[in-house]
């Protein structure tokens, strides 16, 4: 689809430049532009639509067209500050239009009070660097109902008896339920727990010119052919494109923050598809590159005048990562669930979204779904017991009984702030442009393994009480690998502790702005997305504002 | 169903979809289409691309014992050796010098094991167990990651990863001739699915609030 966007000249002073066209990066572009800004927006990754989203299992998920690419950007990983790091695949995002939001799974959770204002209620954690947010829940409550209504989540108000206070209902009724769904909901109830339909971003029923899910059956990791996922790309740039005054600009691969001789930010310098350089220049620059990105963005642009990095004078640029932590039980049942059908989860449940430290013995809590999100191939190689054949008759027959009678229960749960747990700058190893590639270093915060483990349990529980003729898992171990990338440039009020204000103004350079999963304080229950969207819209409000007071070109 | 038949499909079913959208999306659709139309002619080539037919034999009888054809069919009848032939000239040409390598190695371990055989094709289905058992390395089933990324290890790996990668996958896209693969596991090849999905959600009589159960019991 071909929408007339304006062609700015890079030496064109836009009012904002974007890096970044995710989550946050798309819905700051949509609500800028239709603010009446001039906008550029610098991405990465291709410009790719519908018709590019298939069902080909090989080149969206082995072959990586839609995410970073291990070859182009390899990354190092390690456990802690001491070691070496070994080059290792240490995460996946979105490299496309649209981000990251493209391919997820589309669970749109609120955060609750909690996740606001943790640290006052449980107090200090040995070993983590949990503080309260600079906002609440009540604040981000409009922003929240504005993803549900404008980015468009389906879902039923009031299901949920956990849920935190919202001012409107969802926009569209739940998406039909699957048979994990079910299978959930009737041993969540026996056991006296409260599943209820997830919340999803994906529509149940056709919504501004695009299609209601069709249950293809292909959506966590797939770009969605008809546009029911609610991703920026069709929820949020097209809206950006049709005001005029937004370019999109794809295979744009920015890699430093320009700043003068006043410690302003002039612009975005990124290669182009043939990586010639260029320099975009803009009266303020919002960087949304994701929790790895961002901070290696800001690494990169270090200078004479920021030495250790741009907006780093707090040293914490890229620190206290956090992943989510959980994992997933797997369960057997004796008739056909046929769950490939349709997208993946149906049911959740937040009982254990608070727990009480001093009775479970660890800070933390999480929320168990139901879901079943293998395709055909990726079944064969992940979603088969422990001890089934790796080939030859047996294996063909697991195939043959399993595929259909399979669903999983995914735990998410906290992870605690610590500020070792970091994306940096490897010394040594370089991506395919020559740059200093990726380093991560994590190790979970023993309290994460330990609320990992108590979810299990639940998990297990709650396959037993489903008559599952068959469960297992793996018990949660110390994550290498990240998909959820927050916490690296947090938000506070105290330029010593924290990277951005409230405004998601940089505390050291007034016209640069981020806004992605790096501006999380704490990192929810494992659904991140929905609070970096709605941050995303309460951020473009507070920097409209600030624009029209003349407070950033100033 | 080809890409074309597909969308005319959807087009025709119109389950949820918006007619607005597909008009707005049409000529990208159409161009897509056309294209992936092409490629499904493609994808059964008539004949071999990268493997010589002596190769090919190897190949498809190691495929024949990775998805055995019993009372249903295997990856013999999927034709996934034409899968792997058009692969590795095209999306999965670094895996070119695996079997480069790794047929004549299997040759020779053929001649090691059986003294008198001289082609694996030529073995019985149980000498051609041992010989893979003798390359298989094994290990535990893959944990659980965001995705199951399967990494090949060493000849034997490429080829049960190109394998099952021929027999499950979507048949526009080359492999899993007439949708065997999903045949056997048993998914349904429509494109677009409609609530109820299984057994356990057919007579889900909707969502009740947690209130109302509890003022049944």
């Amino acid at each position: 689809m071909t929408v007339d966007q304006p062609k700015y000249k890079t030496s064109d002073e836009v009012d904002f430049v974007i890096v970044g066209s995710g989550a946050a990066g798309g819905i700051l572009a949509k609500e800028l532009s239709t603010n009446g800004f001039r906008v550029v927006v610098l991405e990465q990754g291709p410009y790719l639509t519908e018709a590019d989203f298939t069902h080909n299992e090989i080149e969206i998920l082995a072959l990586d067209k839609l995410t970073n690419h291990p070859k182009l950007q390899p990354t190092t990983v390690r456990k802690t500050p001491d070691e070496k790091a070994k080059p290792q695949r240490a995460l996946v995002y979105g490299r496309c239009v649209g981000g990251t939001s493209v391919h997820f799974t589309a669970n749109f959770w609120r955060f609750h009070e909690i996740d606001f204002n943790e640290r006052s209620k449980v107090g200090p954690i040995a070993g983590a660097n949990l503080v309260d947010w600079p906002i609440t829940y009540a604040d981000l409550e409009p922003y929240y109902t504005k993803v549900e209504w404008e980015i468009g989540v389906s879902g039923l108000a009031g299901a949920s008896p956990f849920d935190p206070p919202r001012s409107k209902p969802y926009p569209m009724p739940p998406l039909p339920v699957k048979s994990s769904g079910v299978i959930f909901e009737r041993a969540a109830r026996k056991l006296g727990w409260h599943p209820y339909p997830a919340p999803m971003a994906i529509l149940s029923q056709a919504r501004a010119g695009r299609s209601a899910c069709v249950n293809c059956g292909f959506c966590l990791g797939f770009g969605c052919e008809v546009g029911a996922k609610s991703s920026s790309l069709v929820a949020a740039i097209r809206v950006a494109e049709r005001t005029g005054r937004c370019e999109i600009r794809p295979n744009s691969y920015v890699h430093r923050i320009e700043t003068d001789a006043n410690g302003r930010a002039t612009g975005a310098v990124y290669f182009d598809e043939k990586r010639n350089t260029h320099l975009q220049k803009a009266k303020a620059v919002v960087v949304c590159a994701n929790g790895a990105e961002t901070p290696r963005l800001l690494l990169l642009s270090a200078n004479k005048q920021f030495p250790n990095g741009l907006a780093n004078s707090s040293g914490i640029v890229g620190k206290n990562l956090m992943f989510n932590s959980g994992g997933v039980v797997t369960g057997q049942f004796e008739h056909p669930l046929n769950d490939y059908k349709g997208y993946a989860v149906s049911r959740v449940l937040h009982d254990f979204y608070e727990l009480d430290p001093q009775k479970v013995g660890f800070c933390g809590g999480g929320g168990l779904d139901a879901r079943f999100d293998f395709t055909p191939i990726s079944f064969a190689f992940g979603g088969l017991p422990p001890g089934t054949p790796r080939w030859g008759k047996d294996f063909k027959a697991a195939l043959a009984q399993d595929f259909n009678r399979t669903m999983e229960i995914f735990c998410h749960g906290t992870s605690l702030p610590v500020e070792n747990n970091s994306f940096s700058l490897d010394p040594d190893l370089k991506d395919a442009w020559g740059l200093p590639a990726l380093r991560l270093t994590y190790k979970d915060h023993p309290d994460d393994l330990k609320l990992g483990n108590w979810l299990f349990g639940r998990a297990n529980e709650l396959f037993d009480a489903a008559g599952a003729t068959k469960k297992w898992s793996f018990p949660p171990g110390e994550q290498q690998f990240g998909v959820h990338l927050l916490g690296t440039c947090r938000m506070g009020n105290d330029p010593k502790t924290s990277v951005i204000n409230p405004d998601h103004r940089t505390h050291d350079v007034k016209n640069l702005f981020l806004c992605d999963g790096s501006s999380l304080v704490t990192s929810g229950r494992g659904q991140p997305t929905m609070t970096i969207e709605a941050l995303a819209f309460r951020a473009a409000d507070r920097i409209t504002a600030l624009a029209k007071r003349g407070e950033i070109s100033a | 169903m080809n890409e074309l038949s597909r969308r005319n499909f959807l087009l025709r079913t119109g389950t949820g979809l918006s007619a607005a959208w597909i008009t707005a999306n049409w000529p990208a659709l159409l161009s897509a289409a056309t294209h992936a139309h092409d490629a499904a002619k493609a994808a059964t080539p008539p004949k071999f691309e990268f493997f010589t037919p002596e190769e090919a034999v190897e190949v498809e009888a190691i495929t024949a014992r990775i998805i055995p054809t019993d009372e249903t069919p295997g990856a013999r009848e999927a034709g996934v050796v034409y899968f792997i032939d058009h692969g590795l000239v095209t999306f999965g040409a670094d895996d070119q010098k695996a079997y480069r390598e790794g047929l004549p190695e299997l040759q020779a371990r053929v001649k090691e094991i059986f003294a008198s055989a001289s082609k694996f094709s030529g073995l019985t289905a149980e000498q051609q167990d041992a010989v893979l058992h003798s390359f298989d390395e094994g290990g535990p089933t893959a944990r659980r990651a965001f995705r199951a990324r399967p990494g090949a290890q060493n000849f034997f790996d490429t080829v049960r990863l190109h394998t099952i990668q021929g027999f499950l996958i979507d048949p526009e896209f080359g492999g899993n001739r007439d949708a065997i693969g999903w045949k056997v596991i048993g998914r349904e090849r429509e494109h677009i699915f409609q609530a109820p999905f299984g057994y356990y959600d057919k007579d889900y009589p909707g969502w009740q609030s947690a209130a109302k159960e509890a003022d049944k019991t």
